[in-house]
């Protein structure tokens, strides 16, 4: 690669909007060159190509960074224009970024809630309103292996951090709302997402997974009191 | 998409989430039905609940009966479904550029615009100070994404408003509102003059000022908000 010219991925390994961008890239048949950040130590390179939110994922494409996973994803689509990843038809796209918003926004935090829930009922009432959550996702998914159909699409790629990272918060918080009697269509989603051979060889190795957010938990918990 | 088609828009005037779309929709000379959720009312209408029925919120493009949501992704919508020539986009043709207008548009909503009403929300004279100071650092860093993204032209979109200067400028009742009430001057001649000349020209365009009141009527609504949120004088 000459110099400033090709791809190069800036994140944090345990991250999930960094492996969101991984995931795209590998589906696109993209090359890059993966930074991985000390995010309590960030390098000179990371702050001048994103000095306004100073986070990961960051990508720069022949020396000129995007930032924001999802922002990310659609420069990705646009740029290379094999195996697309967002429907071409208008009202289709709208409607995948409603969904993609809705991962963002409402999902998150929902298990943010349950997450750093200290007391019982406070913790009680986050999980009723998350499995409602998930209930509207179970829905989605129905008659579906993916969101994108029979194979990985958009909404996979966006949703997919519920595909492991939420399982990591269930075993860090100690709570449990991934329910195969209650949500068939989103446990199968899980199941087949994980296995898929796009996602399989691309996630954190669980159990450093755990320990560091068990550690993140503490850190923030102790720093709201 | 032709203008026979059935568009209706429901949201509430002080909105800056529904001004940027109805403004979008003058632009592309689309006629459409403007639908008021009454402020004031303890309930939301049932054509928005059954709209947006994850949300509950404002705006809803709803075109030929199907509804849509958020308004960054209607501009988005807008601009595909609408769009007869290239000349007349919202968004940048090369990819780049649209990814950063989309980067800059999700910053003011997400991260810009909550500091702007938690002047009007703060409780105490130093979270007020603190939200005018993260108010004021995002505006420097907008000057700088000004001068680099417009590249000397008029707006950030270069010849004619677009998405970015849709996305910011749709926040400027609200900013001029807050200047007003608070006494405060958020715009610095000398930090911020290319966004001060900017925001003149946004708000003094006619598809602007069709869509956006009276900066009094803002401020008179910030003292409804204030009273609500237990923070008036």
């Amino acid at each position: 690669m000459a110099a400033g010219k090709g791809v190069k991925l800036y994140g944090m390994w345990a991250s999930p909007a960094v492996r969101r961008v991984e995931w795209a890239l590998k589906k696109k048949g993209i090359k890059y060159e993966y930074i991985e950040e000390d995010l309590s130590n960030k390098s000179f390179e990371l702050l001048q190509y994103n000095p306004i939110t100073k986070q990961v994922p960051v990508l720069v494409h022949d020396g000129k960074p995007v930032m924001e996973s999802l922002v990310i994803l659609e420069y990705i689509d646009e740029v290379w224009k094999g195996n697309p990843i967002l429907p071409k038809d208008a009202y289709e796209r709208a409607k995948a970024q409603f969904w993609a918003s809705f991962s963002e926004d409402k999902c998150r935090d929902a298990v943010r809630k349950v997450y750093f829930a200290e007391e019982e009922d406070t913790k009680m009432k986050a999980m009723e309103h998350l499995m409602e959550i998930i209930r509207v996702i179970d829905q989605e998914l129905k008659g579906k292996k993916f969101f994108g159909g029979e194979s990985i699409g958009y909404l996979d790629l966006v949703f997919g951090w519920m595909a492991f990272w939420l399982g990591i918060a269930e075993e860090v918080a100690s709570f449990k709302v991934v329910d195969s009697k209650k949500f068939p269509n989103f446990t199968s989603w899980i199941n087949n997402f994980i296995n898929d051979p796009l996602i399989r060889g691309n996630l954190p190795p669980r159990d450093k997974t755990l320990e560091f957010f068990r550690n993140f938990r503490k850190l923030h918990l102790a720093s709201c009191k | 998409m032709e203008n026979g088609e059935d568009i209706k828009v429901l949201g509430t005037w002080p909105s800056p989430f529904v001004i940027r779309v109805k403004i979008a929709l003058n632009m592309k000379g689309i006629v459409y039905e403007s639908l008021e959720e009454v402020e004031g009312l303890p309930y939301k209408s049932e054509l928005l609940l059954k709209s947006n029925p994850i949300y509950k919120k404002v705006p809803v493009l709803i075109h030929g009966g199907k509804p849509l949501c958020e308004s960054l992704i209607i501009l988005q919508y807008i601009d595909e479904a609408f769009t007869i020539d290239g000349a007349s986009s919202l968004l940048p043709s090369c990819p780049y550029d649209s990814a950063l207008a989309r980067f800059w548009a999700f910053y003011l909503d997400d991260k810009w615009f909550p500091s702007l009403i938690g002047i009007l929300k703060a409780k105490t004279k130093e979270a007020k100070e603190e939200s005018k100071k993260q108010v004021e650092q995002g505006l420097e860093l907008l000057e700088e994404a000004f001068k680099k993204i417009s590249k000397g032209k008029r707006w950030f979109n270069g010849d004619k408003i677009g998405y970015l200067d849709l996305a910011f400028g749709s926040h400027l009742g609200w900013l001029k509102a807050i200047e007003k009430s608070e006494n405060l001057n958020l715009f610095d001649e000398k930090k911020t003059p290319n966004l001060i000349e900017w925001a003149q020209c946004f708000l003094s365009d006619d598809n602007v000022k069709k869509v956006m009141h009276e900066i009094d009527k803002f401020v008179e609504y910030g003292h409804k908000l204030k009273i609500k949120w237990g923070v008036a004088n």
